[in-house]
C-alpha cells in the first residue's frame, strides 16, 4: 500500500481537497488525514520504496528506518494534536498550508535521497509561510515575506550542495556525508538555517510569533525538527556541532529573560532546547542520537503545549505581553494547570516527559567526558527553568492580578492541551515504549537516585530563590524580572551583560544597518539609472544608434578571428 | 506515397493557405483554414520526428533535383525537434487566437493576420528545416517580413515604430547573412550546406571564410537577439498584438538559434568554430552579460509584457551560454531550453493576452487583485513564472538543472553561481506581478470575477500543464535533444 502514496503525501494531496468542503466537514476531515498517515506507518517494512530513475540519478521518494519512523510517528501526533487544537479555526488558507506543511515535513523526514529532500524542505518553507500571512497583518506579513526568503535561500543553498555533491561522488542518496568538501558545507549551511544555528537564528523569533494561534502550534513542531532530523541523519558525531549546540542552548536563554512578548520567549527557549539535541548530533554516540531523537519526540510535545496554552491566552485576552498579563488562573484554571505541565516537562522535572529524553543527552556528554559541554547542558537546564518553567505560566497566570476576566479556552484546545498534558506525564512516567521506538537499543534508566537528585536539586533550588525573593519583596516587577536566576553569579553578570548589550550594542548595530541599508540604497539607485525604464540598457534606442552596435560587433569578431 | 513528401508539404502547405486566406477573407473562414494547416504541420513534424529519431537523418530532393545542385530539405534530430516546437507553438497559439485576434486586431482586419501568420510559420518551418544556405536566406527573410506586418497590426501606434525598426534591424540582420553566404559561395562553389561542411575543413586559412562566418555569427546573433544586438526585440514584444507575441516569442528566436547552432556545428564544424576561431569566450561573454543586464532591467519594468520581453533575452543568454560550452551536456542544455524556454514563454504571454482581453492593460498596476477577477489567469501566469524560475518539477528546471551540470563538468565554477544567481533575479520580476496580482485588494470599481473567456484559457493552460508535465517527466525531451547535441557534435549518426 506504502508503495502507492508515499508517507506525508497522503496529507499534501487531501489537504488539495479540503478547499472544497463546508467548514465544519473540512475540519473532520483533516482531523482524518493523519490518522489516516499514521495508519499507514504502523507495520511499514524498514527498507526504500519508490525508487526510481531521474536523469540516470537513482532517486528514493521514500526510506524507512528507525530514525524516519520515530520523526514520521510524532510529526503525525503532532499534526493530530495541532488539527484538534484548530477545530473552531474555519480559515480555508490555514487549513491547507497546514496540512501542506505537515506533509511535507513528514515526507522529508522519509525521503531517501536529495533531491525529493530538496523539493519536501522547500515545501515545507512555502506551505508554512503562509500560517504566517494567514494573521492578515502588515506585520505578519512582512515577517512572513523575511521569513519565506530566509527558509527559499536554505532551499537553495541544499540544491546548490545536492548538485556539488552528485558532481563529487555520482550520488543522490541522502546519508552521513560530514563536512569535508563544498557540498557537505553547503548542505550543512541548509541544514543551520532551518535548524536556527546561532547567527543564522533570527528568523525563528522574528516570525514565530507574528503567526496566528493555531499556526505557531503547527510552526514550532516541524521546520526545526525536520533540521534536526536531517543533521542526525547527514552529520552524525561531527564536533563542531557540539559547540554550535552548547551555544546554542546558552545564548537564547539571555534574550528569553528580557523578553516580553511571551510567545517570543517560547520561540527562545525552543531555540535553546533545539540546542541540546544538536549537541546530542555532535557528540554522535549512540547513547546521544537516542537521546537527540527522545529529546525531540518529546520536546514537540511540550513545546506544542506551551504554545497551545499561550496561543489560547493570546485568544482569550487579545494581549501576550508578560507585563500587560497576569492572575489568569481564576478565569482559565485548565489552561493554567495544562501550562503548568508542559512547564514541568521542559524544565525536566523527574516524572515528566523532557526528564527522560535530556538526560540521556546529559548522560552522553558526561560519558564522552565533554565537561564545558556538560557544564554549559546544566547551565542551560536551569536556564530553561527560569524563562519557561518559571516565567511563562507565573506571569500569564499569577503574578499580580492584571484584572483580566475572559473566558475559558474553548473546548477543542482543551481537549488538544489535554491529551498533550497526557502525553507529556505518560511519556515522563513510563519512558519504555518510546526507548523501544528510538534507533539504537537503549540501555538506560532515567530514575537513578544520582539523576533525580541531581536534577531536583538544580529546580529546588530556584524554585527556592524564587520563593524567597517573593516573600522578601526583593522580587522586581515584571519587565524587571530579567535578575531572576538561581546562580547569584549569573544574576550580577546578566544585568551587566543586557544592559552593556543595550548601552553600547544597539547604537553600533543600529549604525551599521543604517550604513548597510544607505550602501544598498545607493546600490539600487545606482542600478535603476543604468537599468530602470529609462536608463540606458532600458530605452528604446534610435535605429542608427542599434545599427552602429552591430557594426562594432561585426568589427569585434572579425578582429577576433584574425589576431 | 504521400508520407514521402511530408518534408516539403510541412512548408508548401502553409505558404499556399497565406494566399487562400486573402481569398476567403471572413474572420472565421481564415481561422478555420489557419488552425488547419497549423495542425496538419504539426502533425506532420510529429511524425517526422519520430521518424527521424529512429530511423536517422531524411533527405528530401525539392522537385526531384538531386542535391548538391538542386535544393534539398535535410531533416536530422536537431531541425526535427526545433520543427516540432515551432509547429506545435502554432498549433496551440491558433486554439487560442479568434477571440483576442477580434479584440486586438479587429474582425475586420482578421484575415490579414491569418495570412501573414501562415507565412510566417512556412518561412520559420522553412528556415528550420531546409538544407540550402540561399533557400535559408530566403525563408529567413519570408518569416522576417511577415512578422513585420504581424508586429505592425498592434492597436498601439508604437507598434508600427516597433516594426520598422525591427524591419531595418532585421533587413541588416538578414543582409549580413546574405553576405557571409555570398563569401562562403564564393569559396567553396556550392550553397548546400552539407557540401560546404565537406568542403570548408580544406579551406580553414582562407581569408573569405573567415570573414563569412564573422558575417553569418554577427547577423544570426542580430536575428536571434543576443545582447547587445537585442534592441529590436523589446519594442516588438510589447506592443505586437498578445497572439503575436506569444507565437514570436516562443518561435522565431528559437529558430535563429538553431540556423546559429547548424553553422557554428555543421556547416563551419566545432573544431573550426571553437578552436581555430575562438568563438567560445565571446559568446559566453555576451551571454552572461544578457542574463544579468536583461534580468535587472526586466526587474524596473512596469510593463509586464516587456519585461517578459527582456526575460526573453535573458533567457536567449542562457541558450547561448549552452552553445558557448561545446560539449554534448551544453548543447543538450541549449536545445532542451529552447523547447522548454517556447513552453513557459508561449504560457505567459498567452496569460498576457487573456489579462488584456478583459482589463485591456499589462501595466504592473493594473495586476491588482487580479487573483480575485482573474484567478484562472493568475494561476497560469504563476505556472509559467515558476517554470521561467526554474522551480523543480517544471520544464525549466531541468534544463537549468542541465545547463549548472554542464558548466560544472568544464569545471566553470562561477558560470554555475552566475546561472543560478541570475535565476534569483527571475525569482524577483515574477514575484512583483504574483504580489499584485494576490497580494494587492483589485480597484474598488472593479472588484469582480471576470475571468477569461475559456477559449483562451485552455490553450494558455495546454501550454501550462505542458511545463510541469515535461518538467517531471523529462525522459521525451532530454533524449531528443540529447540526440541532436550529439548529431551536432558529430558523435551520432
Amino acid at each position: 500500500m506504502i508503495g502507492s502514496i508515499p508517507p506525508g503525501l497522503v496529507l499534501v494531496l487531501g489537504a488539495l481537497v479540503a478547499p472544497v468542503l463546508p467548514g465544519r466537514l473540512r475540519n473532520l476531515y483533516l482531523l482524518a488525514l493523519p490518522v489516516l498517515g499514521l495508519a499507514g506507518l504502523i507495520g511499514l517494512e524498514h527498507g526504500i520504496y519508490g525508487a526510481f530513475e531521474v536523469f540516470g540519478y537513482q532517486l528514493a521518494v521514500v526510506r524507512v528506518d528507525k530514525l524516519s519512523l520515530l520523526f514520521g510517528y510524532i510529526f503525525h501526533i503532532a499534526a493530530l494534536l495541532s488539527v484538534v487544537y484548530a477545530l473552531h479555526v474555519t480559515d480555508r488558507v490555514q487549513a491547507v498550508a497546514g496540512m501542506v506543511y505537515v506533509g511535507s515535513a513528514i515526507g522529508a523526514v522519509f525521503a531517501g535521497d536529495l533531491i525529493t529532500l530538496f523539493v519536501y524542505w522547500e515545501g515545507t518553507a512555502v506551505a508554512s509561510v503562509f500560517l504566517i500571512w494567514a494573521r492578515r497583518t502588515e506585520r505578519a506579513y512582512s515577517a512572513g515575506m523575511r521569513y519565506l526568503i530566509i527558509q527559499v535561500a536554505s532551499g537553495v543553498l541544499l540544491l546548490a550542495g545536492a548538485i556539488l555533491h552528485v558532481a563529487e561522488t555520482g550520488s543522490l542518496t541522502f546519508d552521513r556525508m560530514g563536512l569535508d568538501g563544498l557540498a557537505g558545507t553547503l548542505i550543512f549551511l541548509a541544514f543551520g538555517i532551518k535548524c536556527a544555528f546561532p547567527l543564522l537564528h533570527n528568523w525563528l523569533q522574528d516570525a514565530y510569533p507574528e503567526a496566528t494561534v493555531t499556526g505557531t502550534v503547527f510552526l514550532s513542531a516541524f521546520t526545526t525538527k525536520l533540521a534536526v532530523y536531517a543533521l542526525a541523519r547527514g552529520f552524525a558525531g561531527t564536533e563542531m556541532l557540539i559547540w554550535i549546540g552548547a551555544t546554542m542552548t546558552a545564548f537564547p536563554i539571555f534574550y528569553a529573560v528580557i523578553e516580553n512578548d511571551l510567545r517570543r520567549v517560547l520561540a527562545y527557549s525552543l531555540n535553546n532546547q533545539l540546542g541540546f539535541m544538536v549537541v546530542g548530533i555532535g557528540i554522535g554516540t549512540e547513547l546521544s542520537l537516542n537521546g537527540t531523537a527522545a529529546h525531540a519526540f518529546s520536546h514537540i510535545l511540550y513545546k506544542a503545549l506551551l504554545f497551545m496554552s499561550m496561543g489560547a491566552v493570546l485568544l482569550r485576552t487579545g494581549t501576550i505581553k508578560g507585563s500587560d498579563l497576569g492572575g489568569l488562573y481564576k478565569s482559565m484554571p485548565w489552561t493554567t494547570g495544562f501550562c503548568i505541565v508542559g512547564a514541568a516537562s521542559i524544565s525536566a522535572f523527574p516524572l515528566f516527559s523532557g526528564f527522560i529524553s535530556k538526560s540521556l543527552i546529559l548522560t552522553a556528554a558526561a560519558e564522552g567526558h565533554y565537561t564545558v559541554t556538560w557544564l554549559v547542558l546544566l547551565f542551560a537546564s536551569a536556564g530553561v527553568f527560569h524563562h519557561s518553567g518559571i516565567k511563562i505560566p507565573y506571569f500569564a497566570f499569577f503574578a499580580h492580578d492584571s484584572g483580566i476576566r475572559c473566558k475559558e479556552a474553548p473546548i477543542n484546545m482543551l481537549v488538544a492541551m489535554g491529551i498533550t498534558a497526557f502525553l507529556c506525564i505518560a511519556i515522563g512516567v513510563w519512558p519504555d515504549p518510546l526507548y523501544a521506538l528510538l534507533p539504537y537499543p537503549v540501555d538506560f534508566a532515567p530514575y537513578t537516585t544520582t539523576h533525580v537528585i541531581t536534577q531536583l536539586q538544580l529546580l529546588l533550588f530556584s524554585a527556592l530563590a524564587f520563593a524567597v525573593l517573593m516573600r522578601t519583596g526583593i522580587y522586581p516587577p515584571e519587565l524587571r524580572s530579567v535578575n531572576l536566576d538561581f546562580d547569584w553569579s549569573y544574576r550580577r553578570l546578566l544585568p551587566a551583560a543586557a544592559g552593556f548589550v543595550m548601552a553600547y550594542g544597539r547604537p553600533t548595530r543600529e549604525r551599521l544597518i543604517a550604513t548597510a541599508e544607505r550602501r544598498i540604497e545607493r546600490f539600487i539607485a545606482r542600478l535603476y539609472r543604468h537599468h530602470g525604464p529609462q536608463g540606458p540598457l532600458a530605452r528604446t534606442w534610435q535605429t542608427g544608434s542599434t545599427a552602429l552596435w552591430v557594426a562594432f560587433l561585426l568589427g569585434i569578431y572579425l578582429i577576433l578571428y584574425y589576431v | 506515397m504521400l508520407a514521402a513528401h511530408f518534408p516539403a508539404l510541412q512548408v508548401v502547405l502553409p505558404l499556399l493557405m497565406a494566399p487562400v486566406c486573402v481569398l476567403l477573407r471572413g474572420a472565421r473562414l481564415a481561422w478555420l483554414a489557419a488552425l488547419a494547416v497549423s495542425w496538419v504541420a504539426f502533425a506532420i513534424a510529429g511524425l517526422l520526428l519520430a521518424e527521424v529519431l529512429i530511423g536517422g537523418p531524411l533527405s528530401y530532393a525539392v522537385g526531384g533535383w538531386a542535391p548538391p545542385w538542386g535544393i534539398e530539405i535535410r531533416l536530422d534530430a536537431v531541425n526535427a525537434f526545433v520543427a516540432l516546437i515551432v509547429a506545435a507553438i502554432g498549433a496551440i497559439v491558433m486554439l487560442y487566437a479568434p477571440k483576442s485576434v477580434e479584440r486586438e486586431i479587429g474582425n475586420d482586419r482578421a484575415y490579414l493576420f491569418y495570412t501573414a501568420y501562415l507565412l510566417c510559420l512556412a518561412g520559420l518551418l522553412g528556415v528550420t528545416i531546409t538544407g540550402d544556405a540561399f533557400n535559408l536566406f530566403v525563408f529567413l527573410e519570408i518569416s522576417s517580413l511577415s512578422s513585420y506586418i504581424l508586429i505592425s497590426l498592434g492597436r498601439d501606434r508604437r507598434a508600427l515604430y516597433a516594426a520598422y525598426q525591427y524591419l531595418i534591424l532585421g533587413t541588416i540582420g538578414a543582409t549580413l547573412y546574405l553576405i557571409g553566404v555570398g563569401l562562403l559561395y564564393q569559396a567553396t562553389g556550392t550553397l548546400n550546406l552539407a557540401d560546404l561542411a565537406q568542403r570548408l575543413p580544406a579551406l580553414e586559412d582562407v581569408r573569405g571564410v573567415r570573414v563569412a562566418f564573422a558575417f553569418l555569427t554577427v547577423g544570426l546573433s542580430l536575428k536571434l537577439a543576443l545582447f547587445p544586438l537585442h534592441l529590436w526585440l523589446p519594442n516588438a514584444y510589447t506592443y505586437a498584438p498578445s497572439v503575436v507575441t506569444a507565437f514570436l516569442a516562443a518561435t522565431a528566436t528559437k529558430v535563429a538559434v538553431y540556423a546559429l547552432l547548424r553553422f557554428l556545428f555543421t556547416v563551419f564544424g566545432a573544431e573550426f568554430s571553437f578552436t581555430v576561431l575562438p568563438m567560445g569566450p565571446p559568446l559566453a561573454v555576451l551571454a552572461v552579460l544578457a542574463m544579468f543586464t536583461a534580468s535587472i532591467v526586466a526587474i524596473f519594468q512596469e510593463n509586464v509584457k516587456r519585461m517578459l520581453a527582456y526575460s526573453s533575452i535573458a533567457q536567449i543568454g542562457y541558450m547561448v551560454l549552452g552553445i558557448s560550452l561545446v560539449t554534448v551536456e551544453g548543447l543538450t542544455a541549449s536545445i532542451l531550453h529552447v523547447f522548454n524556454h517556447a513552453l513557459m514563454k508561449g504560457a505567459l504571454f498567452l496569460a498576457m493576452g487573456c489579462v488584456f482581453y478583459r482589463i485591456s492593460s499589462v501595466h504592473i498596476d493594473d495586476f491588482a487583485g487580479l487573483a480575485k477577477r482573474m484567478p484562472w489567469t493568475a494561476a497560469a501566469f504563476v505556472g509559467g513564472g515558476l517554470s521561467l524560475i526554474g522551480v523543480p518539477l517544471t520544464a525549466g528546471f531541468i534544463s537549468k538543472w542541465y545547463l549548472v551540470l554542464a558548466a560544472l563538468e568544464r569545471n566553470m565554477w562561477p558560470v554555475a553561481a552566475l546561472i543560478v544567481i541570475s535565476s534569483l533575479l527571475a525569482v524577483i520580476y515574477v514575484w512583483r506581478v504574483v504580489e499584485q496580482a494576490y497580494f494587492r485588494p483589485p480597484p474598488a470599481d472593479r472588484d469582480v470575477r471576470e475571468e477569461a473567456p475559456l477559449s483562451l484559457l485552455i490553450p494558455t493552460w495546454i501550454l501550462v500543464a505542458a511545463n510541469v508535465y515535461f518538467g517531471v517527466d523529462a525522459g521525451l525531451t532530454t533524449s531528443a535533444a540529447g540526440q541532436a547535441a550529439q548529431t551536432l557534435l558529430g558523435s551520432a549518426p
